[in-house]
Order: structure tokens, then sequence, then C-alpha cells
């Protein structure tokens, strides 16, 4: 078996280390680029979202390097996410490639299907192992958010231009050297090691933006068009709110001790909605709600074209902007984005926020 | 009391069951009219941009509702039936009023929430009843007589009944001679005649008969809809590619058109689902309509005369006209 899986954003490195230490063959996809989402837009249906065109793209891009299981993750609606790994299996039949896809949808669906899967993919290797693995996984996951918050706090402030993106690089063509959990764990540690050396300046306050909306494009930067870097090369402090090592942690951990992690968001939420409509809405309006509390300049929204969930949170922002008192813009991508009109509004939003924060000061 | 009942969405299905239970607990229901331009601008107008066609004109709607009554009844539907959703949309449909919808107040927000248990319908309607009457038999009775007239309705449907007929409580005997088109799609999609353009008379126009996912025998959506590796999480979704699929297996109607609205989440994977399965076995004719705020009804009709006439050829000429690119002759041994 030579598995493989899609792309979101530094998130491989965790699946591969995973993987790799229960002794699966795996093929890593070329991160994203502008190939894959050629294919998967050629491939896929029209109106679907990008997350799946790309993940076609993904797909193809490693089956042709020889990959023959895919590994994808799975839900229960009510979000069009659900139905991913049925149409992508036709999708590739289609295209002519006969692959295996294994879907993992939560246990709670289907207990034994759910172990029998896990089964086919670590081989028989006992439960204390695969749980420990799993466990070193979520470590990597989560030393790869410290790093990405490191690298936003830096980005602003670097003295001379560019030295984050260099470290970066040197780290993402290392990560294929890296193998299993424990060398993964190593490689992000150093990297953090390199960035704290990083000459800044200290008496820089940057605009503080938070990131909210649909997880995929708000993770994967190809989609989004690297906009961490763009604003953090305009002066900007971006957070966050989507990162993997908390969906794990929120999907994965609490659901199996039975508490909800995220009950401060949903608290912050509730007067603009009260339900879990799918998706990440209410983490969108509750993390937006957050952020005006913890005195951020804005927010943005990111969601891909035709969006269910994403489309109910849009309609709400307005309001929550008004209430609440901070400034949001709405940036929907699709694979017809075009990078100069994208940079322009974030250029224009944020001198928009720089105003604003002085207007505020005086 | 006058409770205004928005000409949208899950109205298409659910529209006796309300229209009864509120005029049981003694209120006067007001709906807002078929669909015309000004509702569809309206909705356009105050809806975010990137929302399906049908949620815009529901917009429309509601406003077109405001002063008019006291009441505007805009449901939050998660579900209707067992461990299955409509759609995110329609969870989140009441905040989506509230929010976009300039000088609205007093709606009724009930959820409808039939994913755990049964339950959830009577749920609603006690929530929904006390906002008019403190005596919970009366809602009881008033569910209750709902309920029959709702069953009732969606026996005409599944007769084959047009929408409007069946409101009004008319029966109609099947026409058996006739050659029949699968219509598939969103019930707000077929039986909104103004966004669909009429497609429904244009057909029958034509000749043909039309069929829908109402006229369809439950057992026989599920046998097919369970066909696929994964339990389903929508139930229109789940109908519309059951029936679809049947189709194949059946071929019991001439052609197949799937009715979509530009954006719908829905849509975009079942009608792909679909199409591929229906591509793959070649035989039959099927075509893809997308339906938003700017489709011009020229385009439509342009594309279902070429559709109907290429079914007509098929059967008259019996040459078997390649439903898909395929050979024109379908018999393998001569190809």
């Amino acid at each position: 078996m030579k598995a493989t899986f899609p792309h979101m954003g530094g998130t491989y490195v965790a699946a591969k280390g995973f993987l790799e230490d229960l002794g699966v063959d795996v093929v890593i996809p070329p991160l994203c680029n502008k190939k894959t989402l050629e294919i998967g837009t050629k491939y896929s249906p029209e109106t679907a979202c990008l997350p799946l065109k790309i993940n076609i793209g993904n797909y193809a891009q490693s089956i042709e390097e020889g990959a023959d299981t895919i590994i994808i993750t799975g839900s229960c609606g009510p979000c069009r996410f659900g139905y991913y790994g049925i149409i992508e299996k036709e999708i590739l039949k289609d295209m002519g490639y006969d692959v295996d896809i294994i879907v993992l949808d939560p246990p709670a669906e289907d207990i034994n299907g759910f172990l029998g899967k896990v089964k086919k993919i670590t081989n028989g290797k006992s439960a204390v192992k695969v749980l420990n693995s799993l466990y070193r996984a979520y470590i990597a996951a989560k030393e790869l958010d410290r790093m990405d918050k490191m690298m936003f706090a830096i980005r602003p402030r670097e003295i001379k231009r560019g030295d984050v993106k260099m470290i970066y690089n040197e780290y993402i063509s290392k990560t294929s050297e890296a193998y299993g959990t424990r060398e993964i764990i190593d490689l992000i540690r150093q990297t953090q090691g390199k960035l704290k050396e990083v000459h800044i300046n200290e008496k820089i306050k940057p605009l503080k933006i938070g990131i909210v909306g649909e997880i995929y494009t708000v993770i994967e930067p190809f989609v989004n068009l690297y906009i961490e870097e763009k604003l953090g090369n305009m002066g900007v402090q971006v957070d966050r709110s989507m990162t993997v090592s908390k969906w794990i942690e929120t999907h994965i951990f609490s659901k199996m001790a039975g508490i909800n992690k995220e009950w401060r968001i949903n608290a912050a939420a509730k007067p603009y909605l009260k339900m879990l409509i799918g998706g990440h809405a209410r983490q969108c309006i509750g993390n937006t709600v957050l952020y005006a509390k913890d005195g951020y300049d804005g927010v943005i929204q990111l969601l891909p074209f035709s969006c269910m969930p994403e489309i109910v949170a849009s309609s709400i922002l307005p309001a929550v902007s008004k209430n609440e008192k901070i400034p949001y813009m709405t940036l929907v991508v699709d694979e017809l984005t075009g990078e100069s009109g994208y940079l322009t509004r974030l250029e224009a939003f944020v001198d928009m926020l720089k105003r604003r924060k002085e207007v505020l000061n005086l | 009391m006058r409770v205004g009942i928005p000409q949208g969405l899950l109205y298409y299905w659910y529209y006796p069951l309300w229209k009864s239970f509120f005029e049981e607990l003694g209120c006067e229901v007001v709906t807002s009219g078929n669909t015309n331009k000004k509702i569809l601008d309206m909705g356009v107008k105050s809806c975010v941009d990137e929302a399906c066609v049908p949620v815009k004109i529901y917009h429309g709607h509601v406003q077109s509702l405001i002063e008019k009554v006291d009441y505007i009844f805009v449901p939050r539907i998660m579900s209707i039936c067992k461990n299955e959703y409509i759609c995110p949309k329609f969870c989140g449909l009441p905040e989506m009023i509230k929010y976009s919808v300039p000088g609205i107040e007093n709606i009724i927000d009930t959820t409808v929430n039939l994913r755990s248990s049964e339950k959830g319908g009577i749920k609603a309607a006690i929530e929904t009843g006390l906002i008019f009457t403190g005596n919970k038999g009366k809602i009881y009775d008033a569910y209750e007589n709902a309920l029959n007239k709702q069953h009732i309705f969606m026996k005409r449907l599944e007769q084959g009944c047009s929408f409007e007929d069946a409101v009004k409580g008319k029966t109609r005997v099947q026409d058996i001679d006739r050659d029949y088109i699968a219509v598939l799609g969103h019930p707000y999609n077929i039986y909104d005649s103004f966004i669909n353009m009429d497609i429904i008379k244009k057909i029958n126009s034509e000749g043909y008969g039309v069929v829908t996912t109402d006229m369809l025998d439950e057992d026989r959506i599920n046998k097919f809809a369970g066909t696929i590796p994964k339990r389903h999480f929508w139930t229109l979704g789940r109908k519309i590619l059951g029936a679809g699929l049947s189709f194949i297996e059946y071929m019991d109607v001439a052609g197949v058109i799937y009715l979509s609205s530009f954006g719908c989440g829905i849509d975009s994977l079942v009608e792909d689902y679909i199409s591929r399965y229906i591509k793959r076995d070649g035989r039959l004719p099927y075509i893809k309509l997308v339906l938003d705020e700017h489709t011009g009804e020229a385009g439509m009709v342009t594309r279902l005369e070429a559709f109907l006439d290429m079914i007509k050829w098929r059967k008259k000429d019996e040459s078997n006209i390649s439903a898909h690119g395929r050979h024109i002759c379908s018999c393998e041994r001569l190809s």
C-alpha cells in the first residue's frame, strides 16, 4: 500500500509522520500549485466548492507518483464535505484511476467500520502503538501551530524583510527527509529555534487582524493566496482562528472524553447564531466576537465560493461588526480569483484599519 | 392575528400543514403570492450575493410581507427525517433573514428538528402554538388535523397533481399512454413556476407528462439511494439521488431534466453523481438546466426544445440517437 492524502496547509508533516510511524509507505502530493488547481477544475463538478477541486488535483498528482490508496477524513453533514469521499471516488474512476479511498468517518457513526478501516491503514499494529503515534502527530500539529504563531508575530517586525520566508522555505525542503513523528517534531523545534534568532524591531506595534472562515481556506495558503504572508509583509500581525491541532482537540480528544472545548466560542456566537449549522459558521461568528473583545483591529472572513455554512455566517457578520465595533471584510476565493484584485482589497482594508486606529488614538 | 407565510423554499412542501395549523388556532394566513420580478429584485438586493436563488427569492417574499401581517413564519427547518438534515442555509435561515432584511421584526423562528426523534414535529408545533393560545389541547388537535391534510396533499402530489391543483384539492388520474420526462431537483425549483419559467407547462405542451421525485414511491427512492456507500444526511439529496438512479434501472421515463439552482451545494454534488451514472449507462437522455436570477427565458426554451426534439426523433426514427455522444447505434454487435 502506498498511501496519500490531500494537502491542508502545513499539516501534511503530521499526517506523514503518523503514517510513517506505522510503517506505511507515504506519497506526499506536490505542494498545491497551479497545475493542481488546473487538474482539479477540469475534472470536478463545476459548482463544487474549491477544496474538492484541490483535493482532486492532489490525488491525481500523487497517483502519478505511484500512490494507490487515498486516506481522507469524513463527516456526516450537513455540509457538503461529508459527500467528498463518494464523489471523489466517482471522479477518479472517470479519470481512469483505480485507487482505494479510505474515508475515516467519525467513529460514532459506525464504530466497527471505523476500526476496520484503521486496522487496514495500520497494518494490524497494536492499539498502544497507534495511539502513541497519534499523540505524537498531535504534538507535531501543535508545534506546527506554535511555529506559525511565531512567524505571524515576527513577520511584521522583521528588520530584514524575507528572513522568515527563508527559514520557512528551508524547513519545507527538509520535511521530505524527516522520517516519522519524532524527527518531524525535532525539525519543527529546530526551525522554531531559528525563528527566535531573527532580528526584529521590538518597538513596532503592528495592526492585528484575525482570520476567520471556512477551515480549509483559512489553513491552505495556496487557496487563500498566502494571505498570512501578504498581510505580514504589510506590517500586520495575523491570527488564525482555525488550526489543525484545535480541530484534533475538538473532534478527536474532547469527543472521546465528552467535553466541549469550544464552549467559549459557542457562547460568544450565541446572541447571533444559536445552533450548529454545519461547517464552521458558528466558530466564524464566535471567533469574530472574541477577536473584537481581545482588541483586534479587524477581521477577515475567508470562504470558498458557494460554501453553504459560511454564506449564512457572512450574512450575519455585518450585524456582528456593527454591534461589536470591529471592521470586517469577506473574501470569496475560487479558481478564478486573481491575485492583483485580491491584493488591492487587502491593501485597502489594511489602510483603512491604520487610519481608523490613528483616529481612535487621537 | 395575521400570520404571513413567505411563498418560497419548503412552502412548496408544507404549505397545507402550516395553513391548516395556523387557521385552526384562529389566525388569518396570508401568503406572499407567486414569485414575480419585484419579489426577486427585492430578494437579490437584500440577500448576500453568494446565496442560491431560492434563498434570495425567499428574502424577497419575506420583505413583501412586512407591514401586511403581525407575524412572519420563518421556521428554522433543521431536519425533517431521522438522522438527516436539509441544508446548512435552512438551519441558519432565520438569522439570514433577521440580519439582511431591513425593518423586520416579529418573526416566528421555531426550530423544526426531527433528527433525533419524530417528536420534534409536535415540539415545534407547541412552541409555535403557544404564541397564539395557552390551550395545549387545542394545539395538539390543530397539529393532528394539519398532519392529516399534509398527508392528503402529499398523496395528491404522488398521483401527479400539479402543486396548485394539489393545494386546491383537485385529484387527477394519470395519463398512462403518454411518455414521461423526469424533472429532478428541489421542490422549490420545480414548483415555483416563475423561477423555472414554467418548465412543467412547457413540457406538457410538447405532449409529455412530468415525473417528479414526489411522485415516486418512497421505497423505490430508498432502494436506489441506498446503493451509495454512505449514510445519506440530506433528505432532499437522498430523494433526488435515489430517484435519478432508479430511472437508469427502470427506464420508465423518456428523458431526465435536472433543474438546479446556481450555487446550490447539494445539487453540485448530487447532480454530478447522477449524471456520471447516466452517462456511463448511456441509454437515458439527460440535461441539466441551471437557474439563477440572470437566467433568460429564450436560452431555457432553446435547450428544452432541443432536448425534447432529440427525444422525439429517437422514438420516431427508431435510430436510437445516442444520449451521450456514444456511437449512433446503441447495439454493440453492429458498432
